[in-house]
């Protein structure tokens, strides 16, 4: 296996195509290097994202003033927010990993859609153009968090209608992407492969795209009607007109919520293929997981109104809101049992993607388990908008989505640039994001439960030791996320030639060359077994 | 669907190796379709407000939507109609080869969807001098209810007109195609998913009439 | 899915002209139904009309009754998904 990538053929960096230099980038039709194109971009807005974190933190070093202003603060933590949703954890996997990988694990040569494709990158980048152009131009950076919750969003004199827009355009770029993605999983599949014959991690980004799909378009809507209630008076939302501020938030939760699994799914689709290539073991229930990823979609798309449970919304309709959310739990446990079970009698390496994994699982499941506090009536009146809030999702989206594209990194960092990285480094780099996370977020469960209400500039004395040993944390986190991203670096730069296969994995893209040339497969490869075939009698 | 399940896709067969934009008109139409579902859930947001308006200003709307004309809104109806048959009578006749008579169908639908746009003008103009836009002095001194319901009237039949416009547009591109033979009898997809597109152009108008118009 | 190429349904210009004929008979009933004061019946009325128009419309002039069987999953869902969102909002605004 190890002398095929050997033989000679040209990888998809160095083929030649229609333009040269930095043309052959901006022109591509190729979804891998559309993948890295989005890689490049989305990982110069995580490190603005995650500069404004730190700051933060350093701010809430002491009481009252430390660093910045309030009304700097609320630019921040807005812009932290609009940051790390729409143009890092949204777009996160699906863009980049999806992009890469889709058409190499169902075996076909590219999306469906090519020049859609690219052009989805294009409206991204405008969509964080603008979000960072907001900050210099008019009435300064947006501070209505990145909710943007009527009426202060048509009060405020800072800009809103850029931002705004900007994330409208990321939407296209988004639906864009769900269209091209469920596509091409429809009609290109190599010949044998049924949709029950499917990697996981493609059955979650189907899942996501149909969520992109059927969610994006309401925050369009919502975002257009907020830009004409600004410029028009229209009166729709706007409670001194007549409007509901209600509505607003109805309207923009039946996005963003769906948009919580927009970002979860494809994680949890990665895990689908970390466990079983380093438990050298097919996956356990792999219909139970399949199913459970369209379940999350279904279900996660009825909850949306668990956001607003203290905004004065009908008496009946909190109770149907919070049971609908119990339910959710069901298909996200049927999966963490069925990781657990594939675990279980395997012959486990302790790769670095697989501990990410463990990562994920300590960190998602500890965000999970706060969410059924947040999610029961009782408990919500007292926690919300609190830290509590916050921390909560900090551990889903961070430790569970986040820690999962870092473990799909170091994943398939040797088949996207065809060399190694120095896994001892990288294994050291994860308890030090482990202390670093859990000193930074798990404070915040306790502050917020003693009621530091979230958003806020100052603070009473009594919270100080904590949001100072939260702050440590933060430096402690970024120590080692850079670490880790500089020994990727390292190893892009001079690290030893990939094999075709590093882990032993099973999917189809560990059976081209790494880099894979342009046109992904020398011949189309006709799918016989299951996607995780280590021998031995298959599950029907 | 067995086909789907299957895995017997022809789409994943792309046998030339430079070929990198394969035909596979299944996919451009499954594409289009998902476009559309996205437009539909678009304006049904849009129809959620409606709903949750008219249910706590139910009085209000009924006396505002007096205003406004209905003889124009049956009208453009009709004429919304007739686009979406000539529309179809376009590509019936380009599946039978006769370009010419394709030509003076989509023409045809393109002018009557000026036409509805010309009347829409007309509507609106006479509804601002009567002060009857957002934020003028009549409005603000209605009840809220009526405000809200000129709010929703103009927020969903303009949304509405920028998609005619929309389309407009789009039918322009394919006459072009057309004429260059750029769509033909063997390969007009292209004119097909527009053509989808006008039809829910249509199908939205059909919606928002009943809703604003026949209020009595 | 084969034998799409050369089986591609082709609808007669005489039903699409049929089908015409019935939407304006629709337009014109809905638009006559209006007239009379029947409470709350005029809502539901004119809302089932439309909703038979926009079937004929759907089903004809889209094609969706000649196409695979995938394309009536994808509208199903979509509509099912607005209901859904349409059920969950009101038990707010009836009920607050």
């Amino acid at each position: 296996m190890e002398n095929a990538d050997t033989a000679s053929y040209v990888d998809f960096y160095h083929a030649e195509g229609k333009h040269k230099g930095i043309l052959s980038w901006l022109l591509t039709t190729d979804h891998k290097r559309i993948g890295l194109m989005y890689m490049c971009s989305m990982m110069t807005f995580m490190l603005i994202g995650m500069t404004l974190g730190v700051l933060m933190k350093i701010e809430m070093l002491t009481p009252g003033k430390t660093i910045v202003s309030a009304q700097t603060y609320n630019a921040m933590f807005t812009l932290h927010g609009l940051i790390m949703i729409f143009l890092f954890i949204i777009p996160g996997l699906p863009a980049i990993f999806g992009n890469f990988m889709l058409p190499l694990q169902i075996g076909a040569r590219d999306v469906a859609f090519p020049r859609l494709n690219l052009l989805s990158w294009y409206f991204y980048m405008t969509g964080g153009i603008f979000a960072i152009l907001s900050l210099f131009l008019r009435g300064g950076p947006i501070d209505t968090g990145w909710t943007f919750y009527i009426p202060y969003s048509i009060r405020t004199g800072t800009d809103v209608i850029l931002p705004l827009l900007a994330a409208f355009i990321l939407g296209f770029s988004s639906i864009i992407t769900g269209i091209n993605f469920v596509t091409t999983i429809h009609r290109m599949r190599a010949p044998g492969m049924g949709f029950f014959k499917m990697p996981l991690f493609v059955w979650s980004l189907y899942a996501t795209a149909w969520i992109q799909i059927i969610a994006t378009p309401i925050i369009g809507i919502t975002i257009i009607l907020v830009i004409i209630e600004r410029l028009f008076q229209m009166g729709i939302f706007d409670p001194a007109l007549g409007g509901d501020p209600l509505l607003f938030q109805h309207l923009f939760w039946i996005y963003s919520h769906p948009a919580v699994y927009i970002m979860i799914l494809p994680a949890m689709g990665a895990v689908s293929e970390i466990i079983p290539t380093f438990a050298k073991r097919t996956i356990f229930g792999y219909k139970a997981i399949a199913y459970s990823s369209l379940a999350i979609a279904f279900i996660g798309y009825f909850v949306w109104a668990h956001h607003m449970f203290t905004s004065g919304i009908s008496e009946t309709s909190r109770f149907i809101f919070s049971l609908l959310t119990f339910l959710v739990a069901i298909p996200s446990g049927v999966k963490v049992f069925n990781w657990v079970a594939t675990l279980y009698k395997g012959s486990i390496t302790p790769g670095v993607p697989l501990l990410f994994v463990m990562l994920f699982v300590f960190l998602f499941s500890i965000g999970g388990l706060t969410g059924l506090v947040l999610g029961s009536l009782a408990t919500n009146a007292h926690l919300h908008d609190t830290y509590f809030v916050v921390a909560h999702f900090h551990y889903v989206m961070f430790g569970g989505t986040v820690m999962i594209f870092f473990g799909a990194l170091h994943y398939w960092f040797p088949k996207m640039f065809g060399k190694m990285y120095n896994e001892k480094i990288a294994k050291w780099t994860i308890p030090v994001i482990f202390v670093g996370f859990n000193m930074l977020y798990f404070t915040m469960f306790i502050l917020g439960y003693e009621g530091m209400p979230r958003r806020y500039w100052d603070y009473l004395p009594k919270y100080q030791t904590l949001h100072v040993i939260s702050t440590v944390g933060s430096w402690i986190l970024v120590t080692g996320i850079i670490i880790m991203l500089v020994n990727l670096i390292n190893g892009l730069r001079k690290g030893p030639k990939a094999p075709m296969n590093p882990w032993g994995g099973k999917t189809l893209e560990w059976t081209v060359p790494s880099p894979p040339p342009v046109y992904n497969f020398e011949e189309i490869p006709v799918i016989t077994h299951g996607p995780y075939y280590y021998g031995g009698e298959e599950e029907k | 669907m067995s086909d789907y399940l299957s895995g017997n896709n022809p789409g994943s067969v792309q046998s030339e190796h430079e070929e990198h934009v394969h035909r596979d008109d299944m996919s451009s139409k499954i594409g289009m379709w998902l476009f559309l579902l996205t437009e539909v859930l678009l304006f049904g947001g849009l129809f959620l407000l409606y709903m949750a308006y008219r249910v706590k200003y139910t009085g209000n709307f009924h006396d505002a939507a007096l205003e406004l004309n209905m003889k124009i809104g049956t009208f453009n109806t009709l004429i919304l109609i007739t686009s979406s048959l000539t529309m179809a009578l376009s590509i019936a006749a380009m599946q039978r080869a006769r370009k010419g008579l394709s030509i003076f169908l989509l023409v045809s639908t393109q002018a009557l969807g000026i036409f509805f746009l010309i009347n829409k003008f007309f509507e609106w103009s006479a509804k601002f001098h009567h002060g009857l836009y957002p934020g003028s002095e009549t409005l603000l001194n209605r009840p809220k209810g009526e405000y809200i319901f000129f709010g929703m009237y103009y927020a969903m039949t303009g949304l509405h007109a920028l998609h005619v416009i929309a389309g407009l547009t789009l039918l322009t591109f394919m006459l072009v195609f057309i004429i260059r033979n750029k769509v033909n009898p063997d390969n007009y997809i292209r004119l097909e998913n527009s053509g989808l597109y006008w039809h829910l152009v249509d199908l939205i108008w059909i919606f928002l009439f009943p809703l604003f118009y026949l209020m009595r | 899915m084969e034998k799409a190429k050369n089986d591609i349904h082709k609808t007669g210009y005489g039903t699409y002209v049929l089908i015409w004929l019935i939407l304006v008979g629709l337009t014109i009933a809905t638009v006559t139904a209006s007239g009379f004061n029947l409470g709350d019946f005029t809502l539901i009325i004119a809302l089932l009309i439309a909703a038979i128009k926009s079937g004929f419309v759907i089903n004809i002039f889209m094609h969706i009754k000649f196409e695979d069987k995938i394309f009536k999953v994808f509208l199903g869902l979509a509509f099912m998904t607005l209901l859904a969102v349409f059920v969950l909002t009101s038990f707010d605004v009836f009920f607050r």
